[in-house]
Protein backbone atom coordinates (compact mmCIF):
# COMPACT_ATOMS: atom_id res chain seq x y z
CA UNK A 1 0.00 0.00 0.00
CA UNK A 2 2.64 2.67 0.80
CA UNK A 3 4.71 1.71 -1.97
CA UNK A 4 2.14 2.40 -4.55
CA UNK A 5 1.09 5.47 -2.72
CA UNK A 6 4.54 6.86 -3.32
CA UNK A 7 5.00 5.32 -6.74
CA UNK A 8 1.59 7.44 -7.35
CA UNK A 9 3.51 10.47 -5.87
CA UNK A 10 6.38 10.85 -7.68
CA UNK A 11 5.14 9.63 -10.98
CA UNK A 12 4.36 12.80 -13.55
CA UNK A 13 0.79 11.40 -14.73
CA UNK A 14 -1.81 10.01 -12.23
CA UNK A 15 -1.46 6.46 -12.98
CA UNK A 16 -5.21 5.81 -11.74
CA UNK A 17 -8.45 6.18 -13.68
CA UNK A 18 -10.07 9.35 -12.33
CA UNK A 19 -13.47 9.79 -11.15
CA UNK A 20 -14.66 12.54 -13.29
CA UNK A 21 -12.67 14.61 -16.21
CA UNK A 22 -12.36 18.48 -15.23
CA UNK A 23 -13.19 20.25 -18.12
CA UNK A 24 -10.12 22.86 -18.88
CA UNK A 25 -12.44 25.82 -19.44
CA UNK A 26 -16.09 27.02 -19.70
CA UNK A 27 -17.99 26.81 -22.53
CA UNK A 28 -19.92 30.68 -23.47
CA UNK A 29 -22.62 28.45 -23.36
CA UNK A 30 -24.60 25.79 -22.16
CA UNK A 31 -28.75 24.28 -22.17
CA UNK A 32 -28.77 24.39 -18.50
CA UNK A 33 -26.33 25.58 -15.60
CA UNK A 34 -26.87 23.92 -12.08
CA UNK A 35 -25.20 25.83 -9.17
CA UNK A 36 -24.44 23.55 -6.41
CA UNK A 37 -22.41 19.83 -7.05
CA UNK A 38 -23.85 18.44 -3.90
CA UNK A 39 -25.79 15.02 -4.42
CA UNK A 40 -29.25 17.32 -5.46
CA UNK A 41 -27.15 19.44 -7.81
CA UNK A 42 -25.51 16.20 -9.19
CA UNK A 43 -28.10 14.14 -8.85
CA UNK A 44 -30.29 16.24 -11.19
CA UNK A 45 -27.51 16.85 -13.95
CA UNK A 46 -27.75 12.43 -13.72
CA UNK A 47 -31.34 12.30 -14.43
CA UNK A 48 -31.32 14.88 -16.95
CA UNK A 49 -28.37 13.21 -18.81
CA UNK A 50 -30.10 10.12 -18.50
CA UNK A 51 -33.59 10.04 -19.01
CA UNK A 52 -34.28 13.30 -20.95
CA UNK A 53 -31.45 13.07 -23.19
CA UNK A 54 -30.28 16.93 -22.54
CA UNK A 55 -26.11 16.89 -22.29
CA UNK A 56 -25.23 19.83 -22.98
CA UNK A 57 -24.63 21.15 -18.83
CA UNK A 58 -22.86 22.57 -17.16
CA UNK A 59 -22.43 21.82 -12.75
CA UNK A 60 -20.77 25.34 -11.00
CA UNK A 61 -19.35 24.57 -7.71
CA UNK A 62 -17.95 26.91 -5.96
CA UNK A 63 -15.55 24.59 -3.42
CA UNK A 64 -14.88 21.03 -4.26
CA UNK A 65 -18.01 17.81 -4.75
CA UNK A 66 -19.89 17.20 -1.80
CA UNK A 67 -18.07 20.02 0.32
CA UNK A 68 -21.53 20.82 1.11
CA UNK A 69 -24.17 19.67 3.58
CA UNK A 70 -24.34 16.20 1.52
CA UNK A 71 -21.00 16.16 2.96
CA UNK A 72 -21.43 17.18 6.25
CA UNK A 73 -24.57 15.24 6.88
CA UNK A 74 -25.50 12.09 9.56
CA UNK A 75 -27.28 10.13 6.49
CA UNK A 76 -30.50 8.98 7.77
CA UNK A 77 -32.93 7.75 5.39
CA UNK A 78 -36.52 7.43 5.90
CA UNK A 79 -40.23 7.87 4.59
CA UNK A 80 -42.52 8.08 8.22
CA UNK A 81 -43.04 11.41 7.49
CA UNK A 82 -46.60 13.05 8.29
CA UNK A 83 -48.23 14.58 5.24
CA UNK A 84 -49.38 11.95 2.81
CA UNK A 85 -47.58 14.47 0.38
CA UNK A 86 -44.27 13.65 2.05
CA UNK A 87 -44.54 10.48 2.85
CA UNK A 88 -44.99 10.05 -0.88
CA UNK A 89 -42.45 11.46 -2.33
CA UNK A 90 -39.87 9.81 0.52
CA UNK A 91 -40.97 6.74 0.00
CA UNK A 92 -40.16 6.95 -3.58
CA UNK A 93 -36.60 8.12 -2.82
CA UNK A 94 -36.16 4.85 -0.58
CA UNK A 95 -37.11 2.89 -3.55
CA UNK A 96 -34.57 4.51 -5.40
CA UNK A 97 -32.04 4.15 -2.54
CA UNK A 98 -32.48 0.68 -3.20
CA UNK A 99 -30.73 -0.05 -6.66
CA UNK A 100 -28.75 3.13 -6.48
CA UNK A 101 -25.74 0.93 -5.66
CA UNK A 102 -26.00 -1.16 -9.02
CA UNK A 103 -26.90 2.01 -11.01
CA UNK A 104 -24.45 4.31 -10.72
CA UNK A 105 -21.82 1.17 -10.19
CA UNK A 106 -20.58 2.41 -6.86
CA UNK A 107 -20.96 0.68 -3.14
CA UNK A 108 -23.27 3.46 -1.46
CA UNK A 109 -22.39 1.31 1.54
CA UNK A 110 -26.82 1.60 2.19
CA UNK A 111 -27.72 -0.01 5.07
CA UNK A 112 -31.31 -0.68 6.17
CA UNK A 113 -31.31 -0.30 9.85
CA UNK A 114 -34.42 0.11 11.40
CA UNK A 115 -35.26 3.46 12.99
CA UNK A 116 -36.57 4.21 16.64
CA UNK A 117 -38.68 7.73 17.16
CA UNK A 118 -38.65 7.31 21.00
CA UNK A 119 -42.05 8.75 23.07
CA UNK A 120 -41.18 10.23 26.56
CA UNK A 121 -44.80 12.16 26.48
CA UNK A 122 -48.51 11.29 25.65
CA UNK A 123 -48.42 13.98 23.29
CA UNK A 124 -45.75 12.72 21.03
CA UNK A 125 -47.46 9.48 21.18
CA UNK A 126 -50.67 10.63 20.09
CA UNK A 127 -48.74 12.23 16.75
CA UNK A 128 -46.63 9.07 16.33
CA UNK A 129 -49.89 7.44 16.04
CA UNK A 130 -51.27 9.65 13.51
CA UNK A 131 -48.05 9.50 11.83
CA UNK A 132 -47.68 5.68 11.85
CA UNK A 133 -51.37 5.31 10.14
CA UNK A 134 -50.78 8.11 7.56
CA UNK A 135 -47.86 5.69 6.54
CA UNK A 136 -49.53 2.50 6.86
CA UNK A 137 -52.16 3.83 4.80
CA UNK A 138 -49.81 4.83 1.83
CA UNK A 139 -48.10 1.30 2.07
CA UNK A 140 -44.96 2.50 4.17
CA UNK A 141 -43.84 0.04 6.86
CA UNK A 142 -44.55 1.97 10.40
CA UNK A 143 -46.19 1.00 13.80
CA UNK A 144 -46.02 2.10 17.14
CA UNK A 145 -44.37 0.24 19.47
CA UNK A 146 -44.90 -0.32 23.48
CA UNK A 147 -41.87 0.63 25.54
CA UNK A 148 -41.49 -3.30 26.27
CA UNK A 149 -40.95 -3.72 23.09
CA UNK A 150 -38.34 -1.26 23.22
CA UNK A 151 -36.73 -2.10 26.01
CA UNK A 152 -36.49 -5.66 24.46
CA UNK A 153 -35.20 -3.89 20.86
CA UNK A 154 -32.59 -1.94 22.82
CA UNK A 155 -31.19 -3.96 26.18
CA UNK A 156 -28.35 -1.28 26.56
CA UNK A 157 -30.72 1.41 26.81
CA UNK A 158 -31.97 3.15 30.10
CA UNK A 159 -35.21 3.20 29.85
CA UNK A 160 -36.27 5.72 32.47
CA UNK A 161 -33.26 8.35 30.74
CA UNK A 162 -31.86 9.03 34.32
CA UNK A 163 -35.06 9.51 35.46
CA UNK A 164 -35.79 12.60 33.51
CA UNK A 165 -37.86 11.43 31.17
CA UNK A 166 -39.07 7.81 30.96
CA UNK A 167 -39.58 6.43 27.41
CA UNK A 168 -43.18 5.56 26.64
CA UNK A 169 -43.20 3.46 23.06
CA UNK A 170 -41.82 4.36 19.60
CA UNK A 171 -42.32 4.74 16.22
CA UNK A 172 -40.57 2.16 14.53
CA UNK A 173 -39.89 2.44 10.91
CA UNK A 174 -38.24 -0.84 9.64
CA UNK A 175 -36.82 0.72 6.51
CA UNK A 176 -34.78 3.33 7.82
CA UNK A 177 -31.46 3.25 6.67
CA UNK A 178 -27.91 4.98 6.59
CA UNK A 179 -25.65 5.00 3.31
CA UNK A 180 -22.09 6.42 2.68
CA UNK A 181 -22.37 10.62 1.95
CA UNK A 182 -19.61 11.01 0.11
CA UNK A 183 -20.24 7.98 -2.30
CA UNK A 184 -23.24 9.24 -3.18
CA UNK A 185 -21.89 12.88 -4.93
CA UNK A 186 -19.06 10.94 -6.14
CA UNK A 187 -21.61 8.15 -7.74
CA UNK A 188 -23.82 10.88 -9.31
CA UNK A 189 -21.04 13.15 -10.53
CA UNK A 190 -19.33 10.04 -12.18
CA UNK A 191 -22.38 9.07 -13.76
CA UNK A 192 -23.36 12.45 -14.97
CA UNK A 193 -19.28 12.73 -15.94
CA UNK A 194 -19.68 10.01 -18.20
CA UNK A 195 -23.01 11.28 -20.45
CA UNK A 196 -21.17 14.29 -20.65
CA UNK A 197 -22.10 16.59 -18.28
CA UNK A 198 -19.59 19.36 -16.87
CA UNK A 199 -18.88 19.23 -13.53
CA UNK A 200 -16.64 22.57 -12.77
CA UNK A 201 -15.23 22.62 -9.14
CA UNK A 202 -13.73 25.81 -7.77
CA UNK A 203 -16.26 28.24 -9.95
CA UNK A 204 -18.36 30.66 -7.98
CA UNK A 205 -21.52 31.90 -9.26
CA UNK A 206 -21.56 35.55 -8.38
CA UNK A 207 -24.55 36.65 -10.24
CA UNK A 208 -27.32 35.47 -12.35
CA UNK A 209 -28.64 37.35 -15.19
CA UNK A 210 -32.48 38.03 -16.60
CA UNK A 211 -33.53 39.86 -19.75
CA UNK A 212 -37.42 40.56 -19.60
CA UNK A 213 -37.93 38.31 -16.71
CA UNK A 214 -35.77 35.48 -18.10
CA UNK A 215 -32.81 33.98 -16.99
CA UNK A 216 -30.25 34.91 -19.90
CA UNK A 217 -26.91 34.07 -18.47
CA UNK A 218 -24.59 33.64 -15.24
CA UNK A 219 -21.66 35.64 -14.43
CA UNK A 220 -19.10 33.25 -12.30
CA UNK A 221 -15.59 33.41 -11.13
CA UNK A 222 -13.97 31.76 -14.47
CA UNK A 223 -16.58 33.94 -16.89
CA UNK A 224 -19.56 34.02 -18.24
CA UNK A 225 -21.85 31.75 -19.94
CA UNK A 226 -24.83 32.22 -21.39
CA UNK A 227 -27.97 30.34 -20.69
CA UNK A 228 -31.91 30.02 -20.52
CA UNK A 229 -32.17 28.01 -17.39
CA UNK A 230 -30.30 27.82 -14.23
CA UNK A 231 -31.31 25.26 -11.59
CA UNK A 232 -30.29 26.23 -8.33
CA UNK A 233 -29.01 23.47 -6.03
CA UNK A 234 -27.17 25.37 -3.17
CA UNK A 235 -28.90 24.12 -0.14
CA UNK A 236 -27.55 26.61 3.10
CA UNK A 237 -26.52 29.48 0.25
CA UNK A 238 -30.09 29.48 -0.87
CA UNK A 239 -31.12 33.13 -0.26
CA UNK A 240 -28.02 34.19 -1.85
CA UNK A 241 -28.67 33.01 -4.95
CA UNK A 242 -32.01 33.98 -4.73
CA UNK A 243 -31.16 37.95 -4.11
CA UNK A 244 -29.51 37.60 -7.34
CA UNK A 245 -33.16 37.29 -9.37
CA UNK A 246 -34.43 39.57 -7.04
CA UNK A 247 -36.75 37.04 -5.15
CA UNK A 248 -37.23 36.97 -1.09
CA UNK A 249 -37.94 33.60 0.38
CA UNK A 250 -39.74 32.23 3.68
CA UNK A 251 -36.00 30.10 3.92
CA UNK A 252 -33.40 31.26 6.90
CA UNK A 253 -30.63 29.95 7.74
CA UNK A 254 -29.64 27.96 11.16
CA UNK A 255 -26.06 25.83 11.45
CA UNK A 256 -26.73 22.69 12.51
CA UNK A 257 -23.60 20.55 13.77
CA UNK A 258 -23.18 17.07 14.42
CA UNK A 259 -20.34 15.01 16.16
CA UNK A 260 -18.56 11.59 15.84
CA UNK A 261 -16.78 9.43 18.52
CA UNK A 262 -13.82 7.18 18.23
CA UNK A 263 -14.67 3.46 16.80
CA UNK A 264 -16.67 1.23 19.04
CA UNK A 265 -16.93 -2.42 19.19
CA UNK A 266 -20.43 -2.96 17.32
CA UNK A 267 -22.93 -2.80 19.53
CA UNK A 268 -26.19 -0.29 18.06
CA UNK A 269 -27.74 -1.35 15.04
CA UNK A 270 -30.87 0.84 14.64
CA UNK A 271 -31.21 4.34 14.14
CA UNK A 272 -32.39 6.28 17.37
CA UNK A 273 -34.01 9.44 18.16
CA UNK A 274 -35.60 11.34 20.56
CA UNK A 275 -36.68 14.53 20.04
CA UNK A 276 -37.63 15.60 23.78
CA UNK A 277 -33.71 14.73 24.04
CA UNK A 278 -32.59 16.38 21.27
CA UNK A 279 -30.91 13.60 20.60
CA UNK A 280 -30.47 11.03 17.78
CA UNK A 281 -27.12 8.40 16.83
CA UNK A 282 -26.36 5.36 14.65
CA UNK A 283 -23.38 3.37 14.42
CA UNK A 284 -21.23 3.58 11.31
CA UNK A 285 -20.23 0.44 9.71
CA UNK A 286 -16.73 1.48 10.92
CA UNK A 287 -17.86 1.44 14.32
CA UNK A 288 -18.04 5.23 15.33
CA UNK A 289 -21.19 6.65 16.71
CA UNK A 290 -22.63 9.54 14.53
CA UNK A 291 -25.20 12.03 16.86
CA UNK A 292 -26.56 15.03 16.46
CA UNK A 293 -29.30 17.44 17.70
CA UNK A 294 -31.56 20.00 16.58
CA UNK A 295 -30.56 23.20 15.03
CA UNK A 296 -28.25 26.03 16.41
CA UNK A 297 -31.35 28.50 17.88
CA UNK A 298 -30.15 31.27 16.15
CA UNK A 299 -29.83 32.59 12.75
CA UNK A 300 -26.32 32.00 11.14
CA UNK A 301 -24.08 31.66 8.19
CA UNK A 302 -21.04 30.13 9.42
CA UNK A 303 -20.19 26.68 9.94
CA UNK A 304 -17.89 27.26 13.02
CA UNK A 305 -18.46 24.57 16.34
CA UNK A 306 -19.63 25.44 19.55
CA UNK A 307 -18.49 23.69 22.86
CA UNK A 308 -22.40 24.47 24.24
CA UNK A 309 -23.25 21.55 21.25
CA UNK A 310 -21.12 19.65 22.32
CA UNK A 311 -21.89 19.09 26.27
CA UNK A 312 -25.69 19.38 25.67
CA UNK A 313 -25.33 16.50 23.23
CA UNK A 314 -23.26 14.06 25.31
CA UNK A 315 -25.13 15.07 28.29
CA UNK A 316 -28.86 13.59 26.65
CA UNK A 317 -26.18 10.56 25.14
CA UNK A 318 -25.40 9.96 28.51
CA UNK A 319 -29.08 10.01 29.85
CA UNK A 320 -29.90 7.25 26.83
CA UNK A 321 -26.75 5.27 27.23
CA UNK A 322 -24.50 5.85 30.61
CA UNK A 323 -22.09 3.22 29.43
CA UNK A 324 -20.39 5.35 26.90
CA UNK A 325 -19.62 7.37 29.57
CA UNK A 326 -15.43 6.92 29.03
CA UNK A 327 -16.01 7.60 25.25
CA UNK A 328 -14.16 10.03 23.45
CA UNK A 329 -15.70 12.32 20.48
CA UNK A 330 -13.10 12.89 17.68
CA UNK A 331 -14.96 15.28 15.44
CA UNK A 332 -17.28 17.71 15.50
CA UNK A 333 -19.17 19.95 12.60
CA UNK A 334 -21.24 22.31 11.00
CA UNK A 335 -23.67 22.70 8.55
CA UNK A 336 -25.87 25.38 6.59
CA UNK A 337 -29.46 24.50 7.11
CA UNK A 338 -31.97 26.37 4.65
CA UNK A 339 -34.64 25.70 6.92
CA UNK A 340 -38.76 26.50 5.97
CA UNK A 341 -41.90 27.25 8.17
CA UNK A 342 -43.40 23.68 7.48
CA UNK A 343 -40.33 21.96 7.06
CA UNK A 344 -40.77 20.92 3.74
CA UNK A 345 -39.16 22.05 0.79
CA UNK A 346 -39.24 24.65 -1.90
CA UNK A 347 -39.23 23.25 -5.37
CA UNK A 348 -39.38 23.11 -9.02
CA UNK A 349 -40.65 26.63 -10.97
CA UNK A 350 -40.07 29.89 -9.91
CA UNK A 351 -41.56 33.62 -10.53
CA UNK A 352 -38.54 33.90 -12.86
CA UNK A 353 -38.49 32.14 -15.83
CA UNK A 354 -35.84 30.12 -16.65
CA UNK A 355 -35.01 29.93 -12.71
CA UNK A 356 -35.93 26.71 -10.77
CA UNK A 357 -35.12 26.07 -7.30
CA UNK A 358 -34.34 22.96 -5.47
CA UNK A 359 -33.87 24.34 -1.43
CA UNK A 360 -35.41 24.29 1.95
CA UNK A 361 -33.73 20.86 2.35
CA UNK A 362 -33.05 21.91 6.08
CA UNK A 363 -32.22 19.11 8.57
CA UNK A 364 -33.90 16.34 6.39
CA UNK A 365 -33.08 16.37 2.34
CA UNK A 366 -30.27 13.66 1.83
CA UNK A 367 -32.53 10.91 2.02
CA UNK A 368 -34.58 12.95 -0.93
CA UNK A 369 -31.18 13.11 -3.04
CA UNK A 370 -32.56 10.51 -5.58
CA UNK A 371 -35.98 11.62 -5.66
CA UNK A 372 -35.34 15.37 -6.13
CA UNK A 373 -32.91 14.49 -8.80
CA UNK A 374 -35.42 12.66 -10.69
CA UNK A 375 -38.19 14.91 -9.66
CA UNK A 376 -36.19 18.37 -10.52
CA UNK A 377 -35.00 16.99 -13.90
CA UNK A 378 -38.76 15.95 -15.07
CA UNK A 379 -39.65 19.93 -13.88
CA UNK A 380 -36.70 21.09 -16.04
CA UNK A 381 -37.34 18.82 -18.96
CA UNK A 382 -41.51 19.38 -19.40
CA UNK A 383 -41.35 23.36 -17.71
CA UNK A 384 -43.77 22.09 -15.34
CA UNK A 385 -43.61 20.79 -11.71
CA UNK A 386 -43.65 17.06 -11.44
CA UNK A 387 -46.62 15.72 -9.93
CA UNK A 388 -45.00 14.32 -6.98
CA UNK A 389 -43.65 18.15 -5.76
CA UNK A 390 -46.33 19.90 -6.52
CA UNK A 391 -47.30 20.63 -2.70
CA UNK A 392 -43.31 21.94 -2.59
CA UNK A 393 -44.15 24.71 -4.99
CA UNK A 394 -43.05 28.53 -4.75
CA UNK A 395 -46.55 29.60 -4.04
CA UNK A 396 -47.60 27.44 -1.20
CA UNK A 397 -47.30 30.01 0.95
CA UNK A 398 -48.99 33.12 -0.73
CA UNK A 399 -52.05 30.42 -0.89
CA UNK A 400 -51.48 29.78 2.66
CA UNK A 401 -51.38 26.10 1.93
CA UNK A 402 -48.60 24.72 4.15
CA UNK A 403 -47.10 21.29 3.80
CA UNK A 404 -47.02 20.85 7.67
CA UNK A 405 -43.72 18.40 8.42
CA UNK A 406 -42.66 19.73 11.57
CA UNK A 407 -44.17 17.16 13.73
CA UNK A 408 -41.81 14.47 11.58
CA UNK A 409 -38.86 16.23 10.23
CA UNK A 410 -37.85 18.55 13.54
CA UNK A 411 -35.05 16.56 14.97
CA UNK A 412 -35.61 13.06 13.31
CA UNK A 413 -33.74 14.49 10.25
CA UNK B 1 -19.83 29.85 26.21
CA UNK B 2 -20.73 32.82 23.88
CA UNK B 3 -21.99 35.48 26.07
CA UNK B 4 -25.14 38.17 25.26
CA UNK B 5 -24.72 41.76 26.61
CA UNK B 6 -28.33 42.02 28.24
CA UNK B 7 -29.27 46.04 28.53
CA UNK B 8 -31.07 44.98 31.91
CA UNK B 9 -28.75 42.01 32.93
CA UNK B 10 -25.35 42.64 31.77
CA UNK B 11 -22.94 39.80 29.46
CA UNK B 12 -24.95 36.87 30.49
CA UNK B 13 -24.16 33.11 29.18
CA UNK B 14 -26.19 32.70 25.48
CA UNK B 15 -28.58 29.92 26.83
CA UNK B 16 -30.12 32.16 29.02
CA UNK B 17 -32.34 34.16 26.27
CA UNK B 18 -33.74 33.01 23.34
CA UNK B 19 -33.97 34.24 19.98
CA UNK B 20 -36.97 35.93 18.58
CA UNK B 21 -36.09 37.05 14.72
CA UNK B 22 -35.25 39.56 13.31
CA UNK B 23 -37.30 43.16 13.80
CA UNK B 24 -39.87 43.58 11.14
CA UNK B 25 -41.95 46.31 10.06
CA UNK B 26 -45.58 44.89 9.83
CA UNK B 27 -48.43 46.49 7.71
CA UNK B 28 -51.82 47.37 8.47
CA UNK B 29 -53.62 44.01 8.44
CA UNK B 30 -57.34 46.05 7.26
CA UNK B 31 -55.52 47.79 4.24
CA UNK B 32 -52.83 44.87 3.50
CA UNK B 33 -53.52 42.39 0.25
CA UNK B 34 -53.49 38.99 1.45
CA UNK B 35 -50.28 38.98 -1.14
CA UNK B 36 -48.52 41.54 1.16
CA UNK B 37 -50.01 39.99 3.90
CA UNK B 38 -48.45 36.75 3.25
CA UNK B 39 -45.20 37.94 2.33
CA UNK B 40 -45.00 39.23 5.64
CA UNK B 41 -46.06 36.31 7.70
CA UNK B 42 -43.61 33.98 5.75
CA UNK B 43 -40.80 35.76 3.88
CA UNK B 44 -37.61 36.68 5.51
CA UNK B 45 -34.41 38.26 4.65
CA UNK B 46 -32.39 35.51 4.41
CA UNK B 47 -29.22 36.56 3.70
CA UNK B 48 -26.44 37.22 6.11
CA UNK B 49 -26.00 40.76 7.17
CA UNK B 50 -26.19 42.87 10.31
CA UNK B 51 -29.56 42.53 12.11
CA UNK B 52 -31.33 44.01 14.30
CA UNK B 53 -33.13 41.03 16.20
CA UNK B 54 -35.88 40.40 19.20
CA UNK B 55 -34.06 38.72 22.02
CA UNK B 56 -35.23 37.65 25.78
CA UNK B 57 -33.75 37.04 28.90
CA UNK B 58 -35.81 34.08 29.94
CA UNK B 59 -35.03 34.62 33.84
CA UNK B 60 -36.16 37.90 33.49
CA UNK B 61 -38.33 37.83 30.89
CA UNK B 62 -37.13 41.34 29.31
CA UNK B 63 -37.27 41.81 25.79
CA UNK B 64 -34.72 44.10 24.05
CA UNK B 65 -33.24 44.76 20.21
CA UNK B 66 -29.60 43.16 19.77
CA UNK B 67 -27.58 43.98 16.40
CA UNK B 68 -26.01 41.36 15.53
CA UNK B 69 -23.94 40.27 12.13
CA UNK B 70 -25.17 36.94 11.23
CA UNK B 71 -22.23 36.43 9.68
CA UNK B 72 -19.75 36.35 12.05
CA UNK B 73 -22.12 36.55 14.82
CA UNK B 74 -20.88 39.39 16.36
CA UNK B 75 -22.88 41.79 18.64
CA UNK B 76 -23.19 45.03 17.41
CA UNK B 77 -25.31 46.81 19.93
CA UNK B 78 -27.73 46.03 22.76
CA UNK B 79 -30.80 48.19 23.53
CA UNK B 80 -33.75 48.50 25.06
CA UNK B 81 -37.08 48.39 22.97
CA UNK B 82 -37.95 52.20 24.02
CA UNK B 83 -34.63 53.16 23.12
CA UNK B 84 -34.61 51.19 19.51
CA UNK B 85 -38.49 52.70 18.83
CA UNK B 86 -37.17 56.58 19.64
CA UNK B 87 -34.35 56.37 17.08
CA UNK B 88 -36.01 54.21 14.63
CA UNK B 89 -39.30 55.53 13.05
CA UNK B 90 -40.55 52.32 11.33
C1 LIG C 1 -25.09 18.19 10.40
C2 LIG C 1 -26.15 17.83 9.39
C3 LIG C 1 -26.83 16.62 9.52
C4 LIG C 1 -27.81 16.26 8.60
N1 LIG C 1 -28.41 15.04 8.72
C5 LIG C 1 -29.28 14.61 7.80
C6 LIG C 1 -29.82 13.29 7.87
O1 LIG C 1 -29.50 12.52 8.78
N2 LIG C 1 -30.70 12.90 6.90
C7 LIG C 1 -31.08 13.74 5.88
O2 LIG C 1 -31.88 13.33 5.06
N3 LIG C 1 -30.57 15.00 5.78
C8 LIG C 1 -29.68 15.45 6.71
N4 LIG C 1 -29.15 16.73 6.62
C9 LIG C 1 -29.58 17.61 5.53
C10 LIG C 1 -28.82 17.30 4.23
O3 LIG C 1 -27.44 17.23 4.49
C11 LIG C 1 -29.05 18.36 3.18
O4 LIG C 1 -30.41 18.71 3.09
C12 LIG C 1 -28.62 17.87 1.79
O5 LIG C 1 -27.36 17.26 1.87
C13 LIG C 1 -28.62 19.00 0.80
O6 LIG C 1 -27.95 18.60 -0.37
P1 LIG C 1 -27.71 19.61 -1.54
O7 LIG C 1 -27.05 18.87 -2.61
O8 LIG C 1 -29.00 20.29 -1.83
O9 LIG C 1 -26.78 20.75 -0.92
P2 LIG C 1 -25.21 20.78 -0.55
O10 LIG C 1 -24.65 19.42 -0.39
O11 LIG C 1 -25.05 21.72 0.58
O12 LIG C 1 -24.58 21.37 -1.87
C14 LIG C 1 -24.68 22.73 -2.22
C15 LIG C 1 -23.42 23.11 -2.93
O13 LIG C 1 -23.58 24.40 -3.51
C16 LIG C 1 -22.34 25.04 -3.50
N5 LIG C 1 -22.55 26.50 -3.69
C17 LIG C 1 -23.15 27.36 -2.84
N6 LIG C 1 -23.16 28.61 -3.35
C18 LIG C 1 -22.54 28.53 -4.56
C19 LIG C 1 -22.23 29.49 -5.57
N7 LIG C 1 -22.56 30.79 -5.45
N8 LIG C 1 -21.59 29.06 -6.69
C20 LIG C 1 -21.25 27.75 -6.84
N9 LIG C 1 -21.52 26.81 -5.92
C21 LIG C 1 -22.16 27.19 -4.78
C22 LIG C 1 -21.76 24.68 -2.14
O14 LIG C 1 -20.36 24.82 -2.12
C23 LIG C 1 -22.21 23.22 -1.99
O15 LIG C 1 -21.24 22.29 -2.38
C24 LIG C 1 -28.16 17.13 7.53
C25 LIG C 1 -27.50 18.37 7.42
C26 LIG C 1 -26.50 18.72 8.33
C27 LIG C 1 -25.79 20.03 8.16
Amino acid sequence: MAWRLLKIGLSKNYPEPRMFTPPARLAPTYDAVIIGAGGHGLATAYYLARDHGLRNIAVIEKGYIGSGNTGRNTTIIRSNYLTPEGVRFYDRSIQLWRDLGDDLDINLFYSTRGHYTLAHTDATLRTMRWRAEVNKHLGVDSELVDAAAVARALPMMDMSCAGHAPILGALYHAPGAVARHDAVAWGYGRAADQRGVEIHQQTEVLGIETTGGEVSGVRTSRGHIATRCVISAVAGYTPRILDMVGLQSPIYIHPLQAMVSEPLKRWLDPIIVSGSLHVYVSQTARGELVMGASLDPRELHNTRSAIEFATSLSTHMLELFPFLAGVKVNRQWAGLADMTPDFAPVMGLTPVKGFYLDAGWGTWGFKATPVAGKTMAATVASGRNDPLITSFDWWRFERFELTGEKGAASVGH
Amino acid sequence: MKLIPCPLNGLRPADEFVYGGEVRHMPDPATSSDAQWARYVFNRSGIAGVKHEWWCHIASGFWFILERDTLTDEVRSSQHVAQWHSTVHV
